[in-house]
């Protein structure tokens, strides 16, 4: 295909799907009875109930269910492949195995360190920011990476990470500065366990800038005479912070630890783009890619994306719990 | 964004008020090393882009040899590098710009389109059963797109009722339905959970006034409705437009490798595996990804700010 027909295709693609809604909205419009308000409803909705429906909830359950299956793909319904059930072997492969147990605890070290590094810069850098003569600059600078695909962002630190020989000329700035002070040079992504942490720092300058976005604006809301009548106690710089500035954002700091630690949980770009999985620095998403996709192994696929799914859920439960409290007050 | 509350709009967008010129003044000595932290932090913050930036725009001789840095003391600058990706025979990365422009587009009009309406339906069309399924769209988000993969896949290329398949040669459109159909798929439970939620700011009266006028849903959802919602459309819309745009995951598996149809991301992502070293190719090629983004991230901001604000948390 042409680029021009490819345009073509996405101009066709467009129109008839408004052209579609675009009917479907006309033919529903002069119903005014009881029933032709259920059928505006209907036709207002099931679109995307019905993507839904057939695009996440039927793969979901199709997932959870191949979890329990070996390598080769099980359809929910008409299988008839029932020597395929393996129960919770691919379980308790992930569970005693060593490279997967490694992938296991790498992305453990994901989870716990991204949101709670990313969100207390954030949060530093916010509260030093507010107010200041440069904030709009300063908050631009720090939230310009949000815009760059993981992909881009891993390219930036691996060219961050370039390792050459001491005696060489170095490309990396973190290299050179190493050597600059004497050290010998370092092979950032490649020297286990701790590039594991140097592709933790790449995301941690992704959403730190997320991190601080949502909580300067929570930082803001503040009411001011709160502030004021704490200074007036002899309540200030650090205690301030500790005392006022917290417990105000609270709910906030939760909304933004929580959803870096799901987007942490789900990433893979990172990592295949600096690492490529190697050198023991596989994450569960990242392995899940590599089991259904290069290994065809569908079973251990499917068992790792179900347990991503696990371990997200008890995170967005205890979200809306907080959330549900807050709206009681 | 996973997790949100229904809070007001302009929630925390009040604009600080004037320091008077004694809290300056109290201020001014921790200030010092408030405005250092700052400043490193932001430095930290700029300067692997800014490194990788002088770098596309040297020559391929120097990039290779000594760091950026260098090119202060020795300005060398070139758009060698740029020319090569963009239009060299073997990165020809033109091509998969206009396959990421191609992507993306409807799968940031189609999805944000029926999540509107949805929203509607939900917020202001009483039927039974609401609120359960309102509950149960908004439950959906947590399942992470690894879930779904395989399946979704096996129905593209094998769909059940002898439909036309919509992966593999044969399909329409070059292959393109399946990468829009997945990333409107995956977009749809939260933009109907956000839109839903600036659609129950709305006052009921407006639309309790345009029923007694004799207006119907229709009417109300395009004449009332759609002119109100633009700004909660726009920010939504420049969050899906960043996710698609920078969509690795999705493009992958449901482009399946296939060139004509990848867009940027998944070649920008394979010359880092095969030309690790060529970093005037690599810079030059991340920067042509970044541009676009930045573009739209930079002159739309504000609504991105706020958007992402006003879903999500109130402090």
């Amino acid at each position: 295909m042409t680029s021009t027909d490819k345009l073509i295709q996405m101009a066709i693609a467009v129109v008839l799907f408004f052209a579609v809604t675009g009917l479907i909205l006309v033919l529903t419009a002069r119903l005014r009875s009881r029933n032709g308000e259920r059928v505006q409803a209907a036709a207002f909705i099931a679109p995307s109930l019905l993507l839904i429906a057939v695009g996440l909830l039927y793969p979901a359950v199709g997932t959870i269910y191949q979890s329990f299956f070996g390598s080769s793909y099980q359809p929910i319904l008409g299988g008839g492949n029932e020597g395929n059930f393996v129960g919770l072997d691919n379980y308790r492969r992930i569970f005693t195995n060593g490279d997967l147990l490694q992938v296991l605890q790498n992305t453990a070290l994901w989870v716990v360190l991204t949101p709670l590094v990313a969100t207390t810069i954030g949060l530093v850098y916010a509260v030093l920011i507010d107010r200041s003569r440069f904030e709009k600059v300063a908050k631009a600078l720090i939230f310009l990476p949000m815009a760059i695909s993981l992909v881009g962002a891993s390219i930036i630190w691996k060219f961050m990470y370039d390792y050459k020989g001491t005696d060489q000329d170095q490309l990396g700035v973190l290299n050179a500065l190493l050597k600059a002070v004497g050290f010998d040079t370092y092979r950032f992504l490649l020297t286990e366990p701790w590039n594991t942490f140097f592709l933790i720092v790449i995301i941690v300058w992704v959403q730190a800038g997320f991190a601080m976005t949502i909580l300067s604006a929570a930082i803001k809301a503040i009411p001011d005479d709160i502030v004021e009548a704490a200074k007036l106690d002899g309540v200030n710089g650090l205690k301030l912070f500790r005392y006022i500035t917290v417990p105000s954002i609270r709910p906030s700091l939760i909304v933004v630890l929580t959803t870096i630690s799901i987007t942490t949980l789900k990433v893979f770009d990172i990592v295949r783009t600096a690492t490529g999985g190697q050198f023991g620095t596989s994450v569960l998403a990242y392995e899940f890619y590599v089991q259904s996709f290069r290994s065809f192994d569908f079973g251990l696929g499917a068992a790792l994306a179900t347990l991503i799914f696990v371990l997200v859920t008890p995170i967005v439960v205890y979200n809306i719990r907080q959330m549900r409290r807050l709206e009681a007050r | 964004m996973t997790t949100t509350t229904p809070t007001a709009p302009q929630a925390g967008l009040k604009t600080a008020p004037p320091r008077s010129a004694s809290s300056a003044a109290r201020e001014s000595l921790s200030g010092r090393w408030a405005s250092a932290a700052a400043i490193v932090i932001a430095v930290l913050w700029t300067l692997p882009t800014f490194g990788l930036l002088v770098s596309s725009f040297r020559p391929e001789g120097e990039v290779k040899t000594n760091g950026w840095w260098n090119a202060v003391t020795d300005p060398q600058f070139t758009l060698d590098s740029y020319r090569q990706v963009i239009s060299g025979a073997d990165i020809d990365l033109a091509t998969y710009l206009i396959n990421s422009v191609v992507i993306t587009i409807p799968a940031v009009l189609i999805p944000i389109s029926l999540a509107v309406m949805a929203a509607y339906a939900f917020a202001w069309i009483p039927f039974k059963g609401r609120d359960t399924l309102f509950v149960a769209v908004f439950a959906l988000q947590i399942v992470p797109i690894q879930v779904t993969m395989i399946p979704l896949l096996r129905l593209y290329v094998d769909p059940p009722f002898n439909l036309m398949p919509l992966a593999g040669n044969d399909a329409p459109g070059g292959g393109f339905y399946t990468v829009w159909l997945s990333h409107t798929i995956f977009a749809l439970p939260l933009a109907i959970f956000l839109l839903h939620n600036f659609m129950r700011e709305i006052p009921g009266e407006l639309i309790e006034s345009a029923r007694v006028d004799g207006a119907g849903h229709v009417q109300i959802f395009s004449k009332i409705m759609l002119p109100l919602m633009t700004p909660a459309i726009a920010a939504f819309g420049i969050f899906q437009f960043l996710w698609v745009w920078n969509d690795l995951l999705v493009a992958l598996v449901f482009a399946g490798g296939n060139p004509s149809v990848s867009p940027l991301t998944v070649r920008l992502a394979a010359l880092a595996g095969q030309r690790g070293e060529d970093w005037h190719l690599l810079s030059a090629g991340a920067f042509v990804s970044l541009v676009v983004p930045l573009i739209v991230f930079l002159s739309l901001q504000r609504y991105f700010v706020r958007g992402l604000l006003a879903g999500s948390v109130k402090g």
